[in-house]
Order: C-alpha cells, then structure tokens, then sequence
C-alpha cells in the first residue's frame, strides 16, 4: 500500500534552521494518497516550517522528499501547481470582493475555464449572492470557507492546511471537517495542523511533533496506547514531558 | 487616584524608546536625514555657480579679442572648454547643454574697436535655468568697462578713457525673458514622478507582505518578474495621467513652450517612470512595513530634489556632488524635458542623456529581482 506511487508526501530528514536555531530537526513524513493526516504540536513545534517546506515557500537546510511523486528541490514549480495551501492567516485580499479574489487565483493559476470554476466555487460555497461582497467584511468562518474554496480552485491532488479551523465557531468547523472528509473520499491527500483533539480524532493519521522533531506517527488509538495513556490529550501532554527530558 | 501620573507617563516613554531604538531604519533616518541636509545644503549647493562652460568662436585673431576673453576667465564665472570653429558648431553645443555660454567675436572687432565704433561682441547664453546664468551676466558689465585697460597704451589711450569701447550684447536663448518657471514647471514633471512612482510601488509590494497576503502569492505558480511587471505596470498608466496634468497646465497656465517633439517627450518619459518604478520595487523589497518604504522613498527624493539641478543649478556644485548626481534619473531627465520644450532638441541631441537611464534601470531592476524571493527564507 505504501510504496512510493501511492505516496502523496513522501519526505525524509526534512531540517531548518533560522539564524542557527534549528526549528524543524530531521522530520521524516509519510502521507498516503487519499488520506487524512493530522499534524499536531504545541505552539512553536515547527508544523507551519515543515508545511512551508512541503509546498517550496522555504529550502529545507537538509532532507529530501518528493511531494506527489515530485523531488522537493527541482521541481518546486510543479508541486505548486498541484498543492493547494491555506496559511494560518487570512491571506486574501480584504479590500477585494470575494469573485475579485477568487479570479485572481483562477488567473494565477492559469485556469482554461476560470469563469465556470469561479462560477462553481461560488455555488459550493453558498456565496452566490454575496459574490461582490468584500473579503474583508466577511465572518471568521466565511473567511476559513472562501480561503478553503480559494485554494481548491485549481483542483490540487493535495491540501496542506495550516490551523485552519482557529478561531471557528463550533458548527462551522464541523461542516469544514465534513468537507475534508467528503474530498478525501474523492482521492484528495490532506495534511492538517491543529490544535483540537476532536479533530485529531478525526484524521486516519497523525503525526506528532514537538522542538522540531517527530515524537509519534500513526493512528490515533496506537499512539494513546503506546504512550501508556488514557486519551489523546493525555499521550501528547506525556510525550511532550519525555521530550523535554531527552532534548532541553 | 485620578490625577496625571508621572509613573504611567514615565512607562509610555521608556516603551516609545525602546520601540524607536528597535525600530533600526527609523531611528537612522532620525540621524541620517540630518547629516545628509546638512551634507548637501553645506558642502553641494552652490546658488552662485563659477567656471561655467564657455564656447568662445572668435573670427578675429587679434591680440584684444584675446585680452577681453582673459578678462572673461578673470571674473571666475566663465571658463573657456570649446573653440568651435563656427558658430554652427557652437550653436550645437549649446543647444546639448554641453556648454553655458557661447562668445562669438566678429571678423573686424579689432578693426572697428580701434576706429572707436563701439562693436558689438556676442554673448550666448543658454537660459533655461536663469538663476545658474543670472551672476555671470551681471558680471560682464564689469568686463566690458576693464577688459582693456591694461592693454590700452600709448596710442591706444584713448580706448581706455572712452570707457567703454565695445558693447557685450547678451542673447538669452530658449528663455528670453529669463522666466523661472519655463525652468522650473518642466522639471515638476520629474519631481513629482519620482517622489508619487517610488513611493506607490515602495508600497505595493509591503503592502502584501504587511497584510500577509504575500505567503499566499508565493505559494502559487507567479513568477518574480510576473509579480514585478504587473504591479509597477498600472502605475505607469497613473505616471502618464500626471504626465498629461502637469503638460497641460504648463502650457495652458504658465504657458511653457513646447517646441520640441512630444511624442519623443513621452517616450523618454516613459523610460524615466520606470527607472523610478524600478527604484521603488527595489525599496519594497528591502523595506519590512510600509512606513520603512516611505522613509526610503524620502531618503531617494532628497538627494534627487537637491541634486539633480532642479532646485539648484548643477553647474554649482562641487565635482563630487555632480558624480552623485550624475547617477540619478531625475538629472538626465531634467536635461532631457528641458532640452525638448525649450530647446525644441531633436532625439539625436538628448539621446546622451538616455543611456544613464536605462543603466539605471537595469541595476535597479536587478537588484529587486534579486532581492524578490519566491520563497520566505
């Protein structure tokens, strides 16, 4: 099952250092195409670095991989036209309308036939009405859905997420979580960082990472119980004790 | 309780200062703005500029033609660097600025000075810019009554007793009337582009950054020079409606003449605007928030203001600040608008002013392609 065409992410060693502190320390990760992957860690961990380095927004120091079956470090052009990704900031334009933005990413992108992609966006999103309306002026679930919508216009093969349910009331989040779950139903690979257990339990996988550095990978249920514990919480909260023994 | 507290005033500032001492760029334009007027104001800028390129033709071989430009060199303000052979030739230096004024000494000035005709000695002078003349021409009336004194001996006595003997007829050329403003309205068209394209496209691209929709733009396919040519071209359209504001109330209000091509006007423009596009990608590179692009933006117009010759006249100056000011777009520019309005200069006779430009353009858009990543290391 997991040989390396089946594989979506596919990276070993993965380093990075900043002014000598190293954030991500030999992070080795391995996604399977149509998978769900939570990615978990306090605040600090290095998820968001491993996530840039993942989509080529930075060099790795040291490692290498293949994202889609794509080398990490020659074919970074390419990854970016299949890998969609939602920054932890809002990272639309607030005084554009949501169809200004979402044209803008359909021309970036180069799409044959934007207008009918756009068009369906709109619709899948609910926002026909309110197309005009400006992405500044939206709601923080409304703007978690535009940017989601904005960064699956280009039909990826593969989603990284970095925290995107923050600052989300309950329902919206779960209707997000009912999506994720809906596209990877459909072949889509995602790679999602939180910090809700819930959602953790969600996921078909996860990888935990603390002082950049992976401390468990695997399903949720092998993970509470080889750390000897009771729940999810309570394995992270061990895990992060032991690290803090073995690496501060 | 409620009264003005010395403690919590006391907190406000330490914070403000630790805030400015982190704050590397603005505290630095605090000291460097200061040492670099006090720099330019004190050591560049001359409002009475000396040795000024001067073309002397002279028909007449004779030893007084010779005593009377010496007397010119005397008064400091002129320093002969041509001797065109014709005044065809010194029409041309002229007119491509290369040189201020343009002496021209008749055939028979010795003849008819020694017959007491009082001849006339022409005096050329290059007066889009009036102030960097105005010294100069007052100085010749001194010349006129002293040239000849020394030379004036025995039986030619009399020369220098019926002072004086001959005539300096200045002809202002390009600005007869010696108006500031033909000088001064079209170099606006380069000052006011360069502070409005350098400060817009300073904050274009920190703008993204700022507001941190900069992540999202790397993390699709766009490349470098995508991102650089579509963000400075729409000011480059703003850059022309200026263009068209300050050309049409420069003739219709301060009735400029225009008597050069403008068609070639707007196309040495349009260099100009995007040499300073460039300037202001480089800065938005460089610069971490929208308030360091503007400091930076400040610190490019100063020197460009100062510099240049549209604020002081660049012959002024002393050889360093010319070199300086040599590098900068806004000086060739100058050249270029004043040497088409006024001096109605074909392409042939500004064209030297153009290739400064476009080096320029080529470092500075180097540089900020360069300095643009499409990767946040």
């Amino acid at each position: 099952m997991t040989t390396p065409a089946t594989l979506a992410i596919d990276v070993t060693g993965l380093t990075k250092r900043f002014d000598g502190r190293t954030v991500v320390d030999n992070v080795s990760l391995q996604v399977a195409r149509g998978r769900i992957c939570g990615f978990l860690g306090p605040n600090g961990s290095g998820k968001t670095t491993t996530i840039r380095m993942l989509c080529g927004l930075l060099t790795p120091d040291a490692g290498q991989g293949r994202c889609l079956g794509l080398d990490l470090a020659t074919e970074g052009a390419q990854i970016k036209r299949q890998v969609g990704y939602m920054t932890q900031r809002f990272g639309l334009y607030e005084d554009l309308s949501i169809r200004q933005n979402l044209d803008f990413i359909g021309r970036l992108f180069e799409l044959p036939r934007r207008r009918e992609s756009v068009d369906a966006a709109l619709q899948r999103l609910g926002l026909v009405e309110r197309q005009h309306q400006l992405a500044g002026t939206l709601s923080g679930g409304w703007k978690q859905r535009l940017a989601l919508a904005s960064c699956l216009l280009h039909e990826p093969q593969l989603l990284l997420l970095d925290e995107p349910t923050a600052g989300v009331d309950p329902k919206a989040r779960r209707d997000f979580w009912d999506q994720i779950h809906r596209l990877a139903e459909d072949g889509m690979t995602v790679l999602v960082s939180t910090h809700y257990m819930d959602e953790a339990e969600r996921c078909h996988e996860l990888v935990y990472i603390a002082y950049g550095r992976v401390l468990a990978q695997g399903h949720a249920e092998r993970i509470v119980a080889d750390a000897g514990a009771s729940d999810l919480e309570d394995a992270f909260v061990r895990l992060v004790a032991g690290a803090q023994d073995n690496f501060v | 309780m409620n009264g003005y507290s010395l403690q919590r005033t006391l907190a406000v500032f330490i914070k403000e200062f630790q805030q400015m001492l982190r704050d590397r760029l603005t505290f630095a334009m605090a000291v460097g703005v200061p040492v670099l007027q006090l720099l330019l104001f004190g050591y560049a800028i001359n409002t009475d500029p000396r040795g000024l390129p001067t073309a002397v033709v002279s028909y007449d071989s004779g030893p007084l033609p010779r005593a009377i430009v010496a007397a010119l060199q005397n008064t400091g303000y002129f320093r002969v660097t041509h001797q065109p052979a014709s005044e065809r030739e010194g029409d041309a230096l002229i007119e491509r600025g290369e040189v201020q004024f343009l002496v021209s000494i008749p055939a028979d000035f010795s003849r008819r000075l020694l017959r007491g005709e009082h001849p006339a000695l022409l005096v050329a002078v290059d007066a889009t810019d009036p102030s960097a003349a105005g010294n100069a021409i007052a100085a010749l009336g001194g010349v006129a009554g002293s040239a000849l004194i020394h030379d004036s001996i025995g039986a030619l006595r009399p020369l220098a007793a019926a002072a004086p003997a001959f005539e300096l007829r200045v002809h202002r050329r390009f600005n007869p009337e010696g108006l500031s403003r033909y000088n001064i309205v079209p170099g606006l068209v380069g000052v006011i582009l360069t502070m409005t394209m350098v400060m817009l496209t300073g904050l274009a691209m920190t703008r993204e950054r700022e507001r941190g929709t900069m992540e999202n733009l790397l993390a699709t396919p766009v490349r470098p020079l995508e991102v650089m040519v579509g963000k400075i071209a729409p000011y480059i359209l703003i850059g022309y409606i200026q263009i068209g504001l300050i050309l049409g109330a420069a003739r219709l209000l301060f009735e400029v003449p225009m008597l050069g091509s403008l068609w070639l006007l707007l196309a040495f423009i349009g260099v100009f605007v995007i040499a300073n596009l460039a300037v202001g990608f480089t800065f938005s590179t460089i610069a971490r928030n929208q308030l360091q692009a503007m400091q930076m933006t400040f610190f490019f117009f100063l020197p460009s203001m100062l510099l240049s010759g549209f604020m002081f006249p660049f012959r002024g100056m002393p050889h360093w600040a010319q070199q300086l000011g040599e590098l900068l777009p806004l000086t060739h520019f100058l050249r270029i608008v004043r040497g088409i309005l006024l001096k109605g200069s074909d392409a042939a006779a500004v064209l030297p002013e153009l290739w400064p430009m476009l080096a320029f353009v080529a470092v500075a858009g180097a540089v900020a392609l360069r300095r643009y990543r499409r990767t946040l290391d």
